[in-house]
């Protein structure tokens, strides 16, 4: 495959203290494109996922070797500033994780820190955000409610809104949807569908069935190493590597 | 049916236990009260002790602890908090911290009289500020440290790890996501343990001993280099040092019946701006 990237690792290992938990990762995450990642737990899918705006630079133990690349420059490299790429780089959460404020207030959050301050300006992209994530509907008249009293699937799609209004390049989705309901999940499914018009989409599931529906291209890791990577289609199809076809067919997991 | 008997007697145990505990307090309580309620009044309040201190009131102890506790305060309050915002958010967990922890932990249960000679050899003797408020302050603020850093960083502890990262996640730097999203809703916690250590040191009698605290003093401190009657001090006076211990007697226990009002005040008032504040942080 010859993919333009996005953002693209290279000869990646990672590792946590003397444990290493990627070894030699190669995966490309080209524009536009929802690229997913599977793989049995353990596997280093979230790690993967989570070096991608430097999320775990947090644990004082992590380290990273060979390159990860945005837009061709290394994420890694020496001066690079953290906060600026995680603006470019959004992520979503596992569980949803709404700050405990308006709706309002937590979709502006991430413009406020940046020094934000002009209010009309600001109502207009919590709007434009809002309805990006589908939430706009059903919330446009209580945006001064609390956060904390919406449901799960709807806190999920807040916090899509939030890392929206930040106006990022990629979005990282760290599974999604585990902790919602499937209706819920449809819903998000939908949107991320929607949401690869505009930017760079990368998500880690649990859920092979969510991987085929939604992404574009997929990874398979097992135990830290990337098995194959290739169009969803194909993985799904007419796997190259037979752990693959073991996996996805649900032999083991 | 067995398992059942079991859970009752378990569950009857508990209950008495629960029961002797709250007996003690209220039997404590009671007695001080009714012993002690009958002196407290106005003048006892307001006036300073007169007659050799067989009559007149405890203003001065009074005013004295409150003095000493607002010293207290200026010293442990942002410095505990400080500490813990560090040791909880910015220190790497390593053998170092683990070791820092402990000796605060330890430095918790060191026993107040060590802390009133530290204080005397420090601030007394070497720092000149003399047998004083600021002294006897800053001593029970050194006391009060380990118990507002050590609740402040337990507050800091119950606010989930998803508010930090969220608002990482976000672009905000390491402090903008420590003062936006952890610190408003830490505050109720920290405040709350700050102030019962306060309320602590407030009724401490050894630290205080050999650093400011007089035994009576017709005047008023005028400044913070002046020494100072205090209210757990001057209980210990009247029901141990004085020449007519019988006759002042009901003074003492007004005396304690005060000390133990402000300090149960100190309390509920932790308790209601906790309350306050976590009611405001759901809304």
């Amino acid at each position: 495959m010859d993919l333009q990237p996005k953002m693209e690792a290279k000869n990646m290992n990672f590792f946590y203290g003397p444990k290493q938990a990627l070894k030699n990762v190669n995966i490309v995450c080209p524009p536009n494109k929802v690229t997913a990642i599977i793989g049995p737990s353990g596997c280093g899918k979230s790690t993967f996922i989570r070096s991608l705006n430097r999320m775990n630079d947090v644990l004082s133990s992590a380290r990273v070797e060979g390159e990860v690349l945005l837009d061709g420059a290394d994420i890694y490299a020496p001066g690079t500033d953290v906060v600026e790429l995680r603006r470019r780089v959004g992520m979503v959460f596992q569980k949803p994780n709404p700050f405990p404020k308006t709706i309002f207030d937590n979709v502006a959050y991430g413009l406020r820190i940046g020094g934000f301050k002009a209010r009309r300006r600001l109502e207009e992209i919590v709007e434009l955000s809002l309805r990006r994530a589908a939430l706009w509907e059903e919330v446009k008249d209580r945006l001064k409610d609390h956060a904390y009293d919406l449901s799960g699937g709807q806190q999920q799609r807040l916090c899509i809104a939030r890392a929206l209004a930040v106006e990022p390049e990629v979005i990282l989705f760290d599974e999604p949807c585990s902790a919602i309901d499937p209706v819920a999940t449809a819903r998000i499914e939908d949107l991320i569908e929607e949401l690869k018009k505009l930017y760079t989409v990368v998500i880690v599931t649990h859920n092979m069935q969510q991987a085929a529906r939604v992404s574009d291209y997929t990874a398979f890791m097992m135990l830290g190493e990337l098995m194959e990577f290739d169009r969803t289609e194909k993985i799904f199809t007419n796997p190259a590597n037979k752990l693959t076809e073991e996996y996805i067919t649900g032999r083991f997991g | 049916m067995k398992k059942k008997i079991i859970q009752f007697m378990g569950f009857l145990f508990l209950r008495v236990c629960v029961g002797i505990v709250l007996a003690i307090l209220l039997v404590f309580l009671y007695d001080i009260g009714r012993k002690g309620g009958g002196s407290v009044n106005w003048e006892f309040l307001t006036q300073a002790p007169r007659k050799g201190m067989t009559a007149g009131g405890i203003f001065p102890a009074i005013m004295g602890t409150f003095l000493v506790t607002v010293v207290t305060a200026i010293l442990a309050v942002p410095l505990g908090m400080c500490a813990a915002i560090y040791l909880n958010e910015y220190a790497r967990q390593s053998r170092l911290t683990r070791i820092i922890r402990l000796s605060i932990r330890n430095l918790s249960g060191v026993p107040s009289i060590v802390y009133g000679l530290f204080g005397v050899i420090l601030f007394v003797n070497i720092l000149h500020f003399g047998t004083s408020i600021l002294s006897a302050g800053l001593t029970l603020g050194l006391l009060t440290l380990p118990w507002t850093i050590t609740a402040s960083e337990e507050a800091l502890k119950t606010v989930p790890n998803s508010f930090r990262e969220g608002a990482l996640a976000l672009g905000a730097t390491k402090w903008q996501a420590i003062r936006t999203n952890v610190l408003p809703y830490a505050l109720p916690g920290m405040l709350t343990g700050t102030v019962l250590g306060l309320a602590r040191a407030a009724g401490e009698t050894a630290p205080i001993l050999f650093t400011g605290a007089a035994f009576y003093l017709p005047y008023l401190p005028k400044s913070l280099g002046d020494q100072f009657m205090a209210l757990p001090y001057h209980l210990y006076i009247m029901s141990t040092q004085h020449h007519a211990i019988e006759t002042v007697r009901p003074l003492a226990y007004g005396t304690a019946l005060v000390l133990i009002v402000l300090v149960l005040g100190m309390n509920m008032t932790a308790l209601v701006v906790r309350y306050r504040l976590r009611n405001k942080r759901r809304r």
